[in-house]
């Protein structure tokens, strides 16, 4: 069994901390991705359950056994770096080996892991080959392959795709997620790319500062943040935040006043949630998916029209991003690109109240 | 001419041919000297002029003179060199410079490695101290150092067999003895020399990225294996270079022989440079002088070549 | 989930906190092994300057008592050895031929030296590279060989025992290394710079005196640093080209000038050898970067 656990794993450099404990439960075969701002301490933490960093406290579990005091090549991982970190002077076929011939695996042994990780990256053609001899993605799956030879309990991922151009990074991640469907060990991958995190993830842990915001999937991550952080994290373009005041509405509803021209009235379903906060200043968090030209909608959509004038138009091929201002804050929607108006025009909006979140300035958790 | 093209367009017709001519002339000239070649050529004389003049002439210059009589009338062509064949005293200078050169380089390689690993190992802020404090022996200039060492050797005031004698050891004739006095200036030389090892090897050992040691860690390397398979092929065209530099400098040493034995006891500790000194300029017999200078030429040629070789596939590499 | 983990989970904690702190004590332990071979090394490199400078201090009577611990100095120190070198013979007028040489040494070696390196880093002209490499290789002849032919071509030019002649020949040790680091340094100036530079007007000399000396400025230093290390310390030529005692340089003057008739002033050569070594030293502990920019500049620059 490979499940990996880490209890409130500290680690502090000198006198600044980089982890401020944190607690992770990954289970067996589970893809989970630790994604993040630089700085967060994503790297560090998987650098720490390789045991090439040592936590300054709490404790790190690889499948049933305490690894504290565990050095890398006794906790049975393998780890793909972000550089790579092939050995130059050896070949395709010894780079992916030399783990093995450490351990003194039988040559046949060896021949056979080799063959089959190279039959699953089809680098099969490369294993004389030397490193300086490859391109970037060639080089990244050698690396993998290195990895999947040694069969171990867990696989560690340390950005690697961010060596790789947009295209490329776009193929890889496929690649990623094939042989993991193949070999299915489990996977901390780390990344500060939330695209790479939410199309690779079983689960996506954000993390911000040295902590954990949230986890879960990337289901729950996007329809229900627990922070402003993760909410404005996940999501490309990122979510609009407005500052609003949440007030009493005639009829016993509440209702989000944005500016003097613009509200919105709250849905029925939340307004008990929200009521403790009538009155106070809040932050209206809403994606600009849903942020659309007006236009008929789904029944039990709960959207509302609004006019805004644009300031900025971009047609991106498939929709068209409109950036506007509301009360001095750009606002971004996305319409489909024959209902958009051209800049400084007027343009008639919908929003997708029944997708807002409404945010504590204070402590920045979402409501 | 009632033409109706304007004067700046029409061409300029000479008045006469040879006008037109010296005009064509001196801008080639003038553009010829501002050409880039030409400039960079000419910023590489004063270089051209001291490799030719004082490296690449006296070179042939010696091998003119080494087939030269003593008292340099006549031409007897390899007359020196089978002169020198027959000498006993020749070819212990031939066995000598190799001895000497290649234990000294051997030794001097081991401890570069040993302490580059040493300093390598401290935390950041030591290392310069450390490393410092290690190099002092190739700042000093080596006749100077070398006079500290031959007092160290003195025969009546050694401090070493003081130390010696401290642990009941007995007293050593540092250069008396003639093979004592081998390993006396091997000593020396392996004294001066490290330091430059150190310094190479270190600068090497920090060019070895981390994360391939990383990577080895997770691997199942343990200290041992990672120095075998990740350190050493890195580090291996480093190694042959400075090994090979080392070896052509440490073969043509003059100083530590002249200053402590002067080639001797009884010429058993004598190497071609001082061989060659001793024959070229104290006795007066240049020709033969250079004939035993020039038997370091073959030797340090190849070692030249295999340099050359090492810094190309070094340029190739990663 | 950690608390409900197997039943050897229980005996994996007692396992553990016996090795906790176990790969910080190795680390500690490789630590304190380290340090105790630098020390032993440390000893090694600096016990002859050391004893060196015991000596220089020591009186005439207690070097040739043979009782005391000759590294240390028990019968109090004194200057009597330095007064005798500076007074009582020629090393002062060694020290000046010494800094003469030297400086015009230096001097010409960097001229001849930036200029070459400019030229072959940055404008390839037909056999820049084979000159390159041409360079680098007459770094490889030794004084010892070429002293022979030297002899001759010195004494045909009347340069015999006159340490002008050291200004003539020193070049050949100095300019093919000093070139090879400046080269080093000038190919590693990044081209726009040069390119920027012709747009904006420059010629080809003021581009190399504008940009690419103030540029490669640490380069230059460790070149010159070289340079005078080099200088200072040759041994071979003013052996075979110097006799007459007030054309001596240090490397020479010390050892001869104190050795009479097998009579060795051995506290007074002690002292002239350290004071004769000192201003490489003084150089180096203020400028070490730099000298072993210089040194490291020739085989890791490639």
């Amino acid at each position: 069994m490979s499940e990996v656990a880490l209890r409130q794993v500290v680690k502090t450099y000198e006198q600044t901390p980089a982890v401020r404990g944190i607690d992770l439960d990954i289970a067996d075969k589970e893809f989970i991705v630790l994604v993040g701002p630089s700085g967060c301490g994503k790297s560090t933490t998987l650098r720490m359950i390789a045991g090439l960093e040592e936590a300054t406290s709490g404790e790190i579990w690889i499948g049933g056994d305490l690894v504290n005091d565990v050095p890398p090549k006794d906790r049975d991982i393998a780890m793909v770096f972000q550089n790579y970190a092939l050995y130059p002077h050896m070949t395709v076929y010894e780079n992916m080996s030399f783990g093995l011939r450490l351990k003194k695996f039988a040559k046949a042994e060896i021949k056979r892991r080799v063959e089959n990780a190279a039959r699953i990256l089809d680098i099969t053609e490369l294993l004389d080959r030397k490193p300086k001899q490859l391109s970037g993605g060639q080089r990244q799956r050698v690396a993998m392959g290195r990895a999947i030879v040694r069969d171990p309990k867990v696989f560690l991922f340390d950005e690697p795709l961010s060596n790789l151009d947009a295209k490329l990074r776009v193929q890889m991640r496929t690649e990623i997620k094939r042989v993991h469907q193949k070999v299915m060990t489990t996977t901390v991958y780390v990344t500060h790319d939330q695209v790479e995190a939410m199309t690779l993830a079983d689960r996506v842990v954000v993390m911000n500062g040295g902590r954990i915001d949230q986890i879960g999937t990337p289901h729950e991550l996007y329809h229900t943040p627990r922070t402003k952080f993760v909410a404005g994290f996940i999501g490309s373009p990122a979510m609009n935040f407005l500052a609003c005041r949440l007030v009493e509405a005639a009829g016993g509803g509440l209702s989000v006043l944005l500016s003097d021209q613009l509200s919105f009235a709250v849905p029925a379903a939340r307004t008990a949630r929200y009521r403790p906060y009538a009155g106070k200043e809040l932050i209206l968090g809403l994606r600009p998916e849903h942020i659309t030209e007006a236009r008929p909608y789904a029944n039990g959509a709960d959207v509302q029209d609004f006019t805004a004038t644009l300031d900025v138009v971009e047609p991106m091929g498939m929709e068209t991003m409109v950036y506007f201002t509301v009360n001095g804050a750009e606002v971004c929607g996305r319409v489909a690109p024959e209902a958009a108006a051209g800049p400084g025009e007027p343009m008639r909006l919908a929003a997708d109240i029944g997708h807002m979140h409404l945010i504590d300035p204070a402590t920045e958790l979402v409501l | 001419m009632a033409d109706a093209t304007p004067s700046s367009l029409a061409p300029t017709t000479p008045a006469r041919p040879s006008q037109a001519h010296a005009r064509r002339r001196r801008p080639a000239l003038k553009r010829w000297m501002q050409r880039r070649s030409t400039i960079a050529f000419f910023m590489c004389l004063p270089l051209l002029m001291v490799i030719g003049g004082l490296v690449v002439y006296p070179a042939l210059y010696a091998i003119d003179l080494a087939t030269m009589n003593k008292a340099m009338t006549k031409h007897i062509g390899f007359g020196n060199f089978s002169f020198l064949f027959t000498r006993d005293t020749f070819w212990m200078v031939v066995r000598q410079s190799a001895i000497f050169a290649i234990t000294a380089v051997v030794f001097k390689a081991l401890i570069g490695l040993v302490t580059a690993h040493l300093v390598n190992n401290l935390p950041a802020k030591g290392q310069r101290k450390w490393r410092g404090m290690l190099l002092v022996p190739w700042v000093m200039p080596l006749s100077l150092s070398t006079l500290g060492w031959w007092w160290m050797y003195d025969p009546t005031y050694s401090a070493l067999n003081w130390l010696l004698g401290a642990f009941g050891i007995g007293a050593v004739p540092w250069l008396s003895d003639p093979y004592w006095a081998r390993f006396s200036v091997i000593l020396d030389n392996v004294w001066y020399g490290a330091p430059f090892f150190l310094i190479m090897y270190l600068a090497a050992l920090k060019s070895v990225p981390e994360q391939l040691y990383e990577a080895a860690s997770i691997d199942g390397a343990n200290a041992w294996q990672k120095f075998i398979h990740v350190t050493l092929p890195m580090m291996r065209n480093i190694i042959a270079i400075t090994v090979l530099f080392s070896l052509i400098v440490t073969f043509a040493n003059f100083d530590i022989v002249w200053i402590m034995t002067q080639g001797g006891p009884r010429d058993m500790t004598h190497i071609f440079a001082t061989w060659a000194f001793k024959l070229g300029i104290q006795s007066g017999d240049i020709p033969l002088g250079a004939s035993v200078a020039l038997f370091m030429f073959p030797i340090l040629g190849v070692a030249a070549i295999f340099i050359l070789r090492g810094v190309a596939k070094r340029g190739r590499e990663i | 989930m950690a608390t409900t983990e197997t039943a050897g989970g229980g005996s994996a904690r007692s396992r553990a906190s016996s090795l906790r702190g176990s790969l910080r004590r190795n680390r500690r332990w490789a630590l304190i092994l380290s340090y105790f071979f630098l020390i032993v090394f440390a000893f090694f490199f600096l016990a002859p300057p050391y004893y060196m400078l015991v000596t220089s201090f020591k009186t005439n009577h207690e070097m040739v008592n043979l009782a005391t611990n000759p590294w240390v100095i028990a019968e109090g120190p004194t200057l009597e050895n330095y007064k005798n070198l500076l007074w009582n013979t020629d090393f002062l007028i060694f020290f000046k031929n010494t800094v003469i040489v030297t400086l015009c040494v230096v001097a010409i070696t960097m001229v001849i030296s930036t200029l070459a390196a400019f030229s072959l880093a940055r404008m390839k002209f037909w056999g820049s590279g084979v000159l390159a490499t041409g360079v680098f290789l007459t770094y490889l002849v030794p004084d010892s060989l070429l002293f022979i032919p030297l002899f001759q071509v010195v004494r045909s030019l009347g340069l015999l025992n006159n340490y002008w002649a050291m200004v003539l020949v020193y070049p050949t040790l100095t300019v093919p290394f000093c070139t090879w680091i400046m080269i080093g340094y000038f190919a590693s100036i990044p081209k726009e710079l040069d390119e920027a530079a012709l747009i904006d007007g420059a010629g080809y000399i003021q581009m190399l005196l504008r940009i690419f000396v103030p540029v490669a400025l640490p380069g230059i230093i460790a070149a010159m640093i070289f340079a005078f290390t080099v200088s200072w310390a040759a041994f071979v030529y003013p052996m075979a080209f110097l006799y007459r005692s007030d054309q001596l340089v240090l490397t020479v003057g010390t050892v001869t000038s104190l050795i009479r008739a097998d009579v060795f002033q051995w506290g007074s050569l002690m002292a002239g050898a350290l004071l004769a070594a000192a201003p490489p030293l003084v150089i180096y502990a203020f400028l070490m970067d730099y000298y072993i920019a210089g040194l490291t500049a020739g085989a890791t620059k490639g």
